[in-house]
Parts: C-alpha cells; sequence; structure tokens
C-alpha cells in the first residue's frame, strides 16, 4: 500500500490535489513548492515534467512547460530534486508528463526513479491502456506505482469498467472534453455523467481536474467526486514574485475550512 | 500486405495510437469506421468520380526525355503537380470529406506545413459546404502567405499556431488541442500519414491512386510490370507513402525516400529525420523523431516549409527499419539547384519538395535501361519567392 492507497483509505471526500510544473517559475523551487503545498493543507500533489510539446495543456501549463524547458528542467535533473522529497514532504506525490521524455528516459528506469525518489504514482495522458497493459504495467507494478488513467464525459461505460480495474488508486475524472485551463463546464450533460459514473459504483475512489480554480467550482466537484485537481489556477498563481507566501491563502481560497 | 498494419495499427515497432483520453472516442470512432466507409461502393464510385473531374485524374506519368538523356535511364515523373490546387494533398483531403460527410461531421479541421494541405482541404470544404478551420504556423504564414489568401478566399478560417517553433508541428499540436474540444461535431482532416492510427493507414490508401496509375502507366510505356526505382521526398511522408505503396511488396523494385537535410545533417539546421531522429512518440505514434537527450522535440529546419516535420510516418519508421526502403536525403541548396534544371530541362517549374527528391537524380548510379518513377508532388508556383531570392532572378 503505497500513500495514496493510504489516503483514499482514511479520507473519503473533500480531497485537494495540485498540479504544478517542475522547474517553474524557477528551476530549483520544485520542492520549495511542495513543501509549501503540504503546509497549506493540499492532500496530495501532482509535479508536471514540462514536454516540448504538450497536446492536451492550454496555455498556461504551455507556457510553464515551455519556461522550464528554458529554465533548464529534464527528468535527470529532476529525480536529482527529488532525492530530498521524502525528507521534506510526506503527502503522496505523482508525477505527471507526456509519454516521450518517459521513453527516451527508459519506462522501467523512470518508474524505478520514481520509487527511489518515493514517488507514489505516474499520469501519463498519452499512454494508452493497450500499450499500458501489454507492454508496461510491469514496470508500475514492480515500484509500486499507482498508474492513474483519465475518464471524460465521452468515455464509454466498458471503457470505464476497464479503467477500473487497471486502476489501484484513483480515477482521474476530466470536467469536461477539453485541454487544461478551461472553465468548469456545469450543464445538465455533465451532471448526468457525474451521476452515471457514481452510479457505476467503481472500487477506485474519483477526483475531478480540469476547469477547477476557487471554491465554488471545488465544492461542485466535491458534491459528485472525492476531490478535486487545481492545475492551471495554481500555475497562474507561480507567475508572481512572492508566490510562496501566497500559497497559504490560494489553499484556503479553494477549500477554506477542513 | 507484408508492409501494412497490423490490427492493433502497428508496423512492426511502430504506429499504434498514443492519443490521451480526450481524444480516444474520436480515433476510436474513426477506427471502427474507416475501412467500412470507404469500401462503400457508393463512397468509391464518388471518390472515383472526383479525383476524375474534379482533381483531373489520372496524372500523367510523363517520360522526360532529356533528364533521360542527362542521367542515362528512363526517367519517368508521376505529375501530382497538375492536380487541381496543385500537388498531391488533394487526392487524402477528397477522401477525409468524403469519410467525414458520412460520419456526420460538421466541421473540419486541418494543420497546414507548405499551406497545400490547408488549400486542399479549404477546397473540399468548399466543394462541399462545410465548415473548415486550419491551424498554421506563424513563420509558415508569412513564408507562404499566398497560400494563406488562397485557403481565405476559399472560405476557410486560418488560425496561427504561436507556441514552439510556430511550424508545422505547432499548428499539429494546436489542431488536435482543438479536436479535444470539439469531439463529436468535428473531423480532423490530418494532411500527412502521420498521428495515430488509423490516419498513417488511411491517408496511405487515399495516396495509393499514385502508385496504382504509376503501375499501369509504366507497363503502357514500356511494357514492363515494374519499374526498377521509385523516388520520392519525405516531409511526414504522404506523398511517398502513395508512390510506394502499390511496389512495396514488389521487392525487387527500390524505394528511394529523400529527406530534407536543410543546410546539412550536421548543421543543427535539418529535418533529415531518419539521421538525427531517434524511435518515440510524436503526435499519436510511435514512431522515429528529431529529439533531445531528455525527449524533448527538436525543431526542424528545411528550406522547404512541407518537409520541415521533425518526425516521419510510422509505416516509414517501419519501412526504414526493415530496409525495405533506403533513406537518403538531400540540402536546400541541392534541391533548389534540381529545382532549377528541372525548369530548363524539362519546362515544369517544380515545388522545393518535390525538387528535393529530383536533387537525389544526381547522387543515383543507374544503368542503361533502367526504368525510374519520381514521384512530382507539387508545382513551385508557391515557392517562386524563394527560387527568385536564391537565384537573384
Amino acid at each position: 500500500m503505497n500513500r495514496l492507497n493510504h489516503l483514499f483509505a482514511t479520507r473519503k471526500d473533500n480531497l485537494l490535489s495540485i498540479y504544478y510544473t517542475a522547474g517553474y517559475p524557477q528551476l530549483n523551487t520544485t520542492l520549495d513548492i511542495a513543501e509549501a503545498l503540504e503546509k497549506a493543507g493540499a492532500d496530495f500533489l501532482e509535479i508536471g515534467f514540462p514536454y516540448s510539446d504538450p497536446v492536451a495543456d492550454g496555455p498556461t501549463i504551455q507556457h510553464s512547460s515551455q519556461q522550464a524547458l528554458d529554465n533548464g528542467m529534464t527528468l535527470n535533473l529532476l529525480f536529482e530534486q527529488l532525492k530530498d522529497l521524502r525528507k521534506r514532504v510526506t503527502i503522496p506525490v505523482l508525477l505527471m508528463g507526456y509519454f516521450n521524455p518517459i521513453v527516451q528516459y527508459g519506462v522501467e528506469e523512470f518508474c524505478k526513479k520514481a520509487a527511489e525518489a518515493g514517488v507514489d504514482g505516474v499520469i501519463v495522458p498519452d499512454l494508452p491502456m493497450y500499450e499500458y497493459e501489454t507492454m508496461y504495467a510491469g514496470f508500475f507494478k514492480d515500484n509500486k506505482l499507482s498508474n492513474i488513467f483519465l475518464v471524460t464525459p465521452q468515455t464509454s461505460a466498458d471503457r470505464i469498467r476497464k479503467i477500473d480495474e487497471l486502476s489501484n488508486s484513483f480515477i482521474y475524472l476530466l470536467s469536461s472534453s477539453s485541454i487544461t485551463g478551461g472553465s468548469l463546464d456545469v450543464s445538465d450533460s455533465i451532471e448526468d455523467y457525474y451521476k452515471r459514473i457514481k452510479a457505476m459504483q467503481l472500487k477506485n475512489p474519483a477526483i475531478i481536474g480540469f476547469g477547477i480554480g476557487d471554491n465554488a467550482t471545488f465544492k461542485k466537484a466535491c458534491e459528485y467526486a472525492n476531490g478535486a485537481i487545481v492545475g492551471s489556477k495554481f500555475v497562474k498563481l507561480l507567475e508572481s514574485e512572492d508566490y510562496l507566501e501566497k500559497i497559504n491563502g490560494f489553499i484556503h481560497s479553494i477549500r477554506p475550512s477542513l | 500486405m507484408k508492409y501494412g498494419v497490423n490490427e492493433h495499427g502497428y508496423y512492426g515497432d511502430f504506429g499504434g495510437a498514443y492519443v490521451p483520453e480526450m481524444l480516444y472516442p474520436n480515433v476510436e470512432e474513426l477506427r471502427q469506421q474507416y475501412l467500412k466507409i470507404i469500401n462503400e461502393p457508393d463512397f468509391k464510385a464518388e471518390f472515383d468520380l472526383l479525383l476524375k473531374d474534379y482533381v483531373g485524374r489520372p496524372s500523367p506519368l510523363y517520360f522526360a526525355k532529356r533528364y533521360s538523356e542527362k542521367y542515362g535511364a528512363n526517367i519517368f515523373l508521376k505529375r501530382e503537380d497538375l492536380n487541381h490546387t496543385g500537388s498531391h494533398k488533394i487526392n487524402n483531403a477528397i477522401g477525409q470529406i468524403l469519410l467525414a460527410q458520412r460520419l456526420g461531421k460538421k466541421r473540419i479541421i486541418a494543420e497546414t506545413g507548405a499551406g497545400q494541405h490547408g488549400v486542399a482541404t479549404a477546397t473540399v470544404c468548399a466543394l462541399k459546404g462545410i465548415e473548415c478551420v486550419v491551424y498554421m504556423g506563424e513563420v509558415d504564414m508569412e513564408r507562404q502567405a499566398p497560400n494563406v489568401s488562397r485557403m481565405k478566399m476559399l472560405g476557410a478560417k486560418v488560425v496561427p499556431a504561436c507556441s514552439g517553433s510556430k511550424t508545422l508541428k505547432d499548428a499539429t499540436n494546436e489542431a488536435l488541442r482543438d479536436w479535444i474540444a470539439n469531439p463529436v461535431d468535428t473531423h480532423y482532416i490530418i494532411g500527412s500519414v502521420v498521428g495515430p492510427y488509423p490516419y498513417p493507414d488511411m491517408v496511405a490508401r487515399f495516396q495509393s491512386i499514385i502508385s496504382f496509375e504509376a503501375k499501369k502507366q509504366l507497363f503502357e510505356h514500356t511494357g514492363k510490370e515494374l519499374p526498377e526505382y521509385v523516388m520520392a521526398c519525405v516531409g511526414g511522408g504522404s506523398n511517398a507513402m502513395g508512390m510506394f505503396y502499390h511496389f512495396l511488396d514488389d521487392e525487387s523494385v527500390k524505394l528511394i525516400a529523400v529527406e530534407a537535410a536543410g543546410k546539412g545533417v550536421n548543421s543543427g539546421h535539418s529535418a533529415a529525420t531518419t539521421f538525427l531522429g531517434r524511435e518515440g512518440v510524436l503526435h499519436g505514434s510511435r514512431t522515429i523523431l528529431m529529439q533531445t537527450d531528455d525527449g524533448q522535440v527538436v525543431e526542424p529546419y528545411s528550406i522547404s516549409a512541407g518537409l520541415d516535420y521533425p518526425g516521419i510516418g510510422p509505416q516509414h519508421a517501419h519501412l526504414y527499419k526493415v530496409n525495405r526502403a533506403q533513406y537518403t536525403s538531400v540540402t536546400d541548396d541541392e534541391a533548389l539547384q534540381a529545382g532549377l534544371l528541372c525548369c530548363q530541362l524539362e519546362g515544369i517549374i517544380p515545388a522545393i519538395e518535390s525538387a528535393h527528391a529530383l536533387a537525389q537524380l544526381e547522387k543515383m548510379k543507374f544503368k542503361k535501361d533502367d526504368n525510374v518513377i519520381i514521384c512530382l508532388s507539387g508545382r513551385g508556383d508557391k515557392d517562386l519567392d524563394t527560387y527568385i531570392k536564391y537565384f537573384n532572378y
């Protein structure tokens, strides 16, 4: 049982996760931000490693990725930085990024290094289920890493069942079919989608992401899922000079009380 | 077909559909439908009719007498430059618009590099009265300004891609983002044999008309079933795949694919993917791409906007790896000189893309009776500015 499983075993609702890009805004702030987020009350973290062609991301995260690359961030360097991760951070941590950098690093080596650093799970939006299952699942399992799959309003029930079967920590529900950084869709059809998923009684908890950025959207998401993920809105906050001091206020603006 | 795609979308180690879940339903719908639709008699009839009456097919296989004298072999040019809209791109655009219609799609998006695919897509959208949005790198919009105007005249909206290198790969990223946001009513007409399965196979099938015709035409010219050589330029690789398609299983036919070396393969300004690239994942398929040790995609360079793509289609990656085709490259200078030579020997102004294939003639050692087919994939009108500047005309 990794930290993620432990978290979901003990906490069932209003979970808050934050995404940010490693190497942004400065190259060596990855752990400072993680530590500040834990202190402020975030329940788990998604640390993004940058990619030159992030097709599932909107302008905010595209910009943070490009800036991180310009700053010199690489997977090698990220694993260097993460050597101190577990000295400074106790909450679950996931790595999130596109598949090509992992292929170049070596999928097995990547999983090993992530586990050594104390990472609990990985989100790779463009690693499909078929390839994961037939080629790579063993590396994840050997290293006790959870692989997180995405579900969208267009994902079929059969496929959701299959995803639930392959998952062992949580399922990432997209609030709409969109790239990151959009606004929360609150239409009836989206509500139907959440209800449909809830009615499926999946074995894995569900966390909603994309379009969550304030208390209203967070609360809305938590009506239907075990928690929510904030990405672009937080990355935007990092643009300001004194972002480390603002993290506490930011987390409390999303989830005022616990 | 020995070199064709398997049921999971792979050509050997390459291919697949590495797309985020947001694109899965779109790609899956295509995967389930494309073969069924393109084999329907009604589809075939409309496709064939449009290729004949609208595109002007079959395109001639022209025996280039003066080239043949110069290079000591029988050189044939497959004249895709004579197609409506000026290149082979229209073959695929017609096929995909008919497919999109039958899938009930109301809106078309496309990426374009040189603008040829954008123009072809805008054209077929006008033909069918369907809304069209074309993504084009900001840099390409500048160097291919006439094609931007053409697309606008044809009723398309041209959206600049301002991220990354602001060229073809970034236009492709933007088109994919659009498709993620519009999964239900929109069809994405990819212009090359790249992208997630089934695109590489689908586009290759639509372009395979090139070699289907060429095979018959060569027989009419020479009484021979097969040529010794088939040559084409490769960016993503759609004209080459169309030109190779019906010769793939005829192993005696030597297939030569010419990449853009830019200012030289080792100059740091090149698009010679098989020389500079490594295996990885780009735009939804496992293929060979130019990248850093850290897996970041490298911005390619070629004077030809249609060839500066950092990857090649997965089927090309496979043909390269198993040595079925030979991949080579020519520089900007060699291509431009070859383009001028084509004007002066044959009275044809070729696209700079196609001029890359012609430049390879200089490096070949033919036997006297060899029959050689080269795909003249497009005409050079769009490149006049570049030619004029280079040669000071």
